[in-house]
């Protein structure tokens, strides 16, 4: 048996860190938003001349008066990605650009992607990503206290706050972009998390009734051994598919894939070093969970 | 839990078969109708361009509070009031009326059965609102007025939108209302929008007006540009035919001057006025406006009274097709803007269809080959039982015509990856039962049974994340929720009929076997 519960206080003074550290970030630091929520225009360019590179192609585009320009290579090293905010929302700038790009560059290239997001849409957009996360993290607050006592919907919560905060604090201090297949990262990762603390939980309260004589500071950790290798396998099937996904889905999919694997593992450890963590703290015992059920009765 | 009757096992096979089949219709042509169903793909994966639009009704509410002071003031001159001052400032009409009258003019924009402000019952409101300030009124529109003048534009923008595409002739586009005041067009397969985005642009208001040097035109009159930008003139706000007055309207190439044309027919009512026009009208310049913009201002030499003509303006044969185009689908009530513009060349597509395959087959073959070192024979069943789960929900989403996008194969190869997780809790709970049981049977139905609570639990927090995403995502990641929540039921239905049914059948073989798993 691994005595998980040995660095309890350890770790939880790590997530404590992580958490500070994260916030810190996204207050001062802040998110590097995509232009699904900051609005403006993305162009995604494939050249078949190597005249065409990434300098060649911020020199055209800084002349023509667009604003905060950039420019990065996308994947392979004919691709480009570029991006700037269309300040004053130019109805034809697409047809410009064009015409502008055709006296250098001739039918060298290629637009192989196209997004262009009002202000007014990526505002909505925006809300909306926040309103889903916020209603999934209440709709796992409310299914959980429907199923467990409340100290362990508040170790659960607290768990899925670690979480999501520090993945966003990752792509914070990343500067990776934030955008809409982000939120759905950010969404699977709080049903994933709360699954993989759903499953410790039920074991931990399981054996609360099995035996009375077991401190919670001993009790978690049988808990956490017993289903320890379900957790191992089926983190690493999620961690197998999501690796796939991220080096072989292509480039749209990375960042999504990043999130999802940063939030596997950051719910794996949350489980373990959180959610169990808040019940020792709580001082749980075998009472709690009678009591509860005698209510219930 | 390891009992399996006949008719059970009969029906498994049978529901799975028939998912495979309809899953494997997407390959093959069925002439089936009902197996003849595939899966679409969304606008990132076979190329497209997603267009959302919003009407600008700012102008339309102008115009109706514009005509709304007309005939407020003659409804109550005909009734003896006399209403002064009567203005619009900021979205509002507002006007002074005497002690004697206030309580008639507030009578007859209270009255539920009043011309003047209809009501509607359902809503129980009025369509305008009127509040008083001493002898002052102000006169708007109500929360049910503005929204029931918002849907009647966008039931009729959407009307001249659906035309203004279908004239283009792409292949199965999709337009849609979204809110009170947006259009969605999904064009699939279009990789350059710019013909539709300026033909959607346009509000297509076509006017024909004389030229006029008096500046005290009864109408009134106003200065116009030239579509060129350079030149000006002042034309009278009389308006002799409007694009209402059009029956069709065609690009022409006139062999004389060698210039291109559009032609155009009237209808009755627009032939009269127009014949009556020109004839009084000879030596007179005509300006033909589109939206604000004088196209040309040809001088009048003769009586048209044919009801047809045309319209010439240095055109090149795309633009004279395009004008063509847009005065026969007719103008728009607004002004659209777009919004939002996602458009995915084909090839982009293909790519991302391709990487999403390639990345699907990896994960499904590391997650196998993991779950077959782990669990050997009950590897092997997990394994047998993620192939029919990836076809039985393939067959779900072919079934109800899915959109798959390029997340929604995430969703995929994700719930290969956490489908295993059911199989697992039971396979571990069946290792840890087996530690103080000696009875293979018992100890496999006591895994099923005590690891039930934990499967659901685990499964329900996932579905809810993705009904979630699927009322608050758009587009692809909408794409993504169906999958992950579609995948949940197949996941279930696999582990809990098809990998039992498996399991079941290996162990009352080997009833007696030691270490069994």
């Amino acid at each position: 048996m691994i005595a998980f519960n040995k660095y309890y206080n350890h770790f939880n003074l790590l997530s404590s860190i992580l958490i500070v550290v994260s916030l810190l970030l996204l207050i001062f630091k802040g998110l590097n938003f995509g232009i699904d929520f900051k609005g403006g225009t993305l162009i995604e360019l494939r050249a078949s001349d190597s005249k065409i590179n990434v300098s060649s192609l911020r020199d055209r585009f800084n002349q023509m008066d667009l604003g905060d320009v950039s420019v990065k290579k996308f994947g392979n090293d004919t691709d480009f990605l570029v991006k700037f905010e269309n300040k004053d929302n130019k109805k034809n700038i697409i047809e410009e650009i064009k015409t502008n790009l055709d006296k250098s560059f001739g039918n060298n290239y290629d637009f192989r992607r196209v997004e262009n997001v009002g202000p007014k849409v990526s505002a909505e957009l925006l809300k909306s990503g926040v309103i889903a996360i916020s209603l999934s993290l209440a709709l796992m607050l409310i299914y959980i206290w429907i199923r467990f006592e409340w100290q362990f919907s508040l170790g659960a919560i607290l768990a899925l706050f670690h979480d999501v905060i520090v993945t966003l604090g990752v792509f914070s201090l990343f500067s990776l972009e934030i955008n809409l297949s982000i939120i759905a990262a950010v969404l699977t990762i709080v049903g994933y998390s709360m699954n993989d603390t759903v499953v410790i939980f039920d074991r931990v309260r399981e054996n609360l009734r099995k035996y009375s004589d077991i401190k919670i500071f001993e009790l978690t950790n049988i808990s956490i051994n017993e289903t320890l290798s379900r957790t191992i396998i089926t983190s690493a099937t999620t961690l197998l598919a999501l690796l796939a996904i991220y080096f072989f889905g292509g480039e749209i999919l990375k960042g999504f894939s990043l999130a999802m694997i940063l939030g596997v593992v950051f719910g794996t450890y949350s489980s373990i070093y959180i959610a169990n963590t808040v019940l020792v703290r709580l001082r749980v015992s075998q009472k709690t969970v009678l009591r509860e059920e005698d209510d219930k009765k | 839990m390891l009992y399996f009757s006949k008719l059970r096992i009969l029906f498994i096979t049978l529901f799975s078969v028939l998912f495979i089949l309809i899953a494997s219709s997407n390959l093959f042509k069925f002439d089936d109708n009902f197996f003849d169903k595939k899966i679409n793909l969304g606008l990132d994966l076979q190329g497209g361009s997603y267009l959302l639009l919003e009407i600008d009704n700012e102008p339309v509410i102008e115009q109706k509070l514009q005509n709304l002071t007309t005939t407020i003031r003659n409804y109550f001159k005909e009734k003896n009031i006399k209403i002064n001052n009567i203005k619009i400032d900021n979205q509002n009409i507002f006007f002074n009326v005497t002690d004697n009258d206030k309580q008639s003019v507030l009578d007859v924009f209270q009255d539920e059965n009043s011309d003047l402000n209809p009501y509607y019952p359902r809503f129980k409101s009025h369509q305008l609102e009127i509040e008083d300030t001493g002898l002052n009124f102000k006169v708007n529109f109500s929360r049910q007025g503005l929204i029931k003048l918002k849907t009647s534009s966008q039931d009729q923008a959407i009307e001249i939108v659906r035309r203004r595409v279908d004239e283009v002739g792409t292949n199965e586009p999709n337009i849609l209302k979204r809110g009170n005041n947006r259009i969605l067009v999904e064009l699939p397969g279009l990789d350059d929008p710019m013909r539709i985005k300026s033909l959607l642009g346009k509000t297509a208001n076509l006017t024909f007006r004389f030229v006029t040097n008096d500046e005290n035109d009864r109408f009134g009159v106003e200065k116009l540009k030239f579509e060129n930008g350079l030149e000006e003139a002042t034309v009278s706000k009389r308006i002799i035919i409007s694009g209402e007055n059009l029956l069709d309207a065609q690009p022409k190439m006139d062999t004389q001057a060698n210039q291109t044309i559009v032609s155009f027919t009237l209808d009755r009512v627009g032939a009269k006025r127009f014949g009556k026009a020109t004839s009084t009208g000879i030596g007179k310049q005509l300006a033909i406006v589109l939206d604000g913009k004088i196209i040309s201002a040809p001088v009048v030499r003769d009586t048209i009274a044919s009801g047809s003509g045309q319209i010439s303006g240095g055109f090149t044969f795309q633009t004279a097709t395009d004008l063509a185009l847009l005065l026969r689908s007719g103008a728009l009530p607004a002004p659209l803007e777009i919004i939002e513009e996602r458009t995915v060349g084909p090839d982009l597509g293909q790519d991302s269809i391709n990487a999403g395959m390639i990345a699907l087959a990896i994960g499904f073959m590391l997650v196998i080959i993991f779950m077959f070192v782990k669990y050997k024979i009950f590897g092997l069943i997990t394994n047998v039982t993620l192939i029919v789960n990836l076809f039985i929900l393939l067959g779900v989403l072919t079934l109800f015509e899915a959109t798959l996008t390029l997340p929604g194969i995430a969703g995929i190869i994700l719930t290969v990856g956490m489908a295993v997780d059911a199989n697992v809790l039971i396979f571990e709970r069946i290792k840890e039962e087996l530690k103080d049981e000696t009875n293979n049977i018992l100890a496999f139905d006591g895994g099923y049974t005590k690891s039930r609570t934990a499967i659901l639990d685990a499964n329900i927090t996932t579905l809810l994340a993705a009904i979630i995403l699927f009322f608050m995502g758009s587009g692809p990641v909408k794409g993504f929720a169906v999958t992950l929540g579609v995948g949940i039921f197949t996941t279930l239905f696999s582990v809990y009929f098809i990998a039992r049914l498996f399991t079941s059948i290996y162990v009352s073989r080997n009833k007696d076997k030691e270490k069994l798993i």
